[in-house]
């Protein structure tokens, strides 16, 4: 695997900045507004965006996980059952506009999962998406961010993965490609 | 950590591994997140259909099963032999052969033979969930139990259980030996003599004639129901007399050294083995285990639903 980083630590704290401000342009104080991170990875970047946010506001966001393993639609499909990671939404989401949050869109199942397992816990008046990468050109549905980190155009044998300091040790992007002759 | 169950069909406890029941607490801790959601249901078993054959009487396990399918988004076809033509002289396999040839995926059945899951798990080709098999096992509601005991307490390891009442007759008693001690928990029996087995401390239990002495040594006393449909003979002199050996009242629970929790598979004979006031008491955790049964069950299908082949 050829290894490319797409954004290394520095761009990365600048992206989460941009992203909060772009949000607060949209959602002023926050009053009415709520993140929902996507388990597993899509929390790392609420923990983010959170933190920062509230730096900059000065009071509090609410923020809450959601699993999608059980609205899936790749059930049986897989080789494994799909085990499930903790759902955490603590607040009545009717009626508030609601920033579901993930780490990469590529197919969009994820984020179709993602609505309907969101809607079994009301009916939210807006929800947007965020994502701090998104891979273009392979969606499977037709679903498009509202704010985007970074945009990549990758190939289906390519990943791409988020790191994260408190995971990994180091915040970036990183880009695999598998060499030419393991295609 | 291992996602997959090790057994094709739930026809036991036996049968399970510990890793195989610690999954299945795992995912029941998100189902039971699922069922207190304003939405109490997921997409996720919406291509397979359940059949719940019931050849004997229940009500909770009949409802707590179906509810359970259906909070899994399965199609369920429910059967009862009272109004079934076993009544005409069908036999088991061609009852569930007929109903598999109408495309069902999962059987959960309960039977009054003991054996009667096995056999049918190793002639059909569907998932056999074991809903209660004579006097042999209740694997459902054993993981309910231990399920609940876990939630109380923290955990089950080290745990000291005891088990009272008719552990003859009783299904629940056995499943919930091999689950408890699967789990490292320590188990007692107490009943009458007539109703303890004769060699039922080669399970491994402790075995206990007097209540009292059982209810100071346990963290959790499970007081089973007298199965009196089940006795062709009379085991005991009277209702009455066993109530005063062997029911649990306010004043005995009142009296032990430490606060333990009461547990009861239910249906309760209130008055028998346990009165009212302690069924309704802070210490029982009855209550719980209804809820915790939904959960569960939800759990042990999807966890054998994953290993439907897809046709």
């Amino acid at each position: 695997m050829e290894k490319q980083v797409i954004l290394n630590s520095r761009h990365f704290e600048l992206t989460i900045k941009r992203l909060c401000y772009e949000l607060i342009e949209q959602h002023n104080d926050f009053s009415n507004t709520v993140l929902i991170g996507l388990q597993p990875r899509g929390v790392n970047v609420v923990t983010r965006l959170k933190s920062q946010l509230e730096q900059i506001l000065g009071k509090e966001v609410l923020c809450g996980t959601l699993d999608i393993t059980f609205y899936r639609d790749d059930f049986r499909r897989t080789e494994k059952p799909l085990i499930p990671s903790v759902t955490n939404i603590d607040f009545v989401i009717e009626n508030k506009k609601v920033v579901l949050v993930d780490d990469v869109l590529y197919t969009g199942r994820t984020i179709r999962s993602g609505l309907d397992a969101l809607l079994a816990f009301g009916r939210p008046q807006k929800v947007e998406l965020l994502t701090l990468v998104d891979r273009r050109f392979r969606r499977d549905l037709p679903i498009q961010a509202d704010y985007i980190g970074k945009t990549v155009d990758t190939l289906v044998s390519e990943r791409v993965s988020v790191e994260w300091k408190e995971i990994e040790g180091e915040d970036k992007v990183v880009l695999y490609t598998p060499e030419s002759n393991e295609q | 950590m291992n996602n997959n169950l090790s057994v094709e069909h739930l026809t036991g406890i036996k049968d399970l591994t510990r890793q195989d029941i610690e999954l299945i607490f795992k995912t029941a801790d998100n189902f039971k997140d699922v069922i207190n959601r304003p939405i109490k249901k997921v997409p996720s078993l919406r291509d397979i259909t359940i059949a719940n054959l019931f050849f004997e009487n229940s009500t909770r396990t009949r409802l707590s099963f179906e509810l359970a399918e259906k909070r899994l988004s399965a199609d369920v076809v429910n059967f009862s032999a009272a109004s079934s033509s076993v009544k005409k002289g069908e036999t088991l396999i061609d009852t569930v052969n007929n109903i598999l040839s109408m495309k069902v995926d999962m059987v959960v059945m309960r039977h009054p033979n003991p054996g009667a899951a096995k056999f049918l798990s190793e002639r059909i080709d569907a998932k056999v969930v074991n809903a209660g098999d004579g006097t042999h096992e209740h694997p459902t509601q054993a993981l309910l139990d231990a399920f609940s005991i876990r939630e109380a307490l923290g955990e089950v390891e080290g745990k000291k259980v005891v088990i009272v009442g008719d552990i003859l007759h009783s299904r629940v008693a056995l499943s919930n030996i091999y689950c408890l001690q699967k789990l490292g928990a320590e188990v007692m029996v107490c009943g009458p003599t007539t109703l303890i087995p004769k060699y039922i401390h080669e399970l491994g239990v402790k075995v206990e004639h007097n209540l009292r002495k059982a209810l100071e040594w346990c963290d959790v006393a499970n007081m089973l129901r007298i199965q009196l449909e089940r006795q062709d003979i009379k085991y005991f002199p009277s209702l009455r007399e066993y109530s005063m050996q062997y029911g649990l009242t306010k004043e005995i629970l009142d009296s032990l050294p430490k606060e333990i929790k009461v547990m009861h598979p239910g249906p309760i004979n209130r008055g028998v083995e346990i009165t009212s006031d302690v069924a309704d008491s802070k210490q029982s955790i009855i209550l719980q285990q209804v809820e915790n049964g939904v959960a569960v069950r939800m759990a042990v299908i999807y966890l054998l639903a994953a290993k439907i082949e897809r046709h």
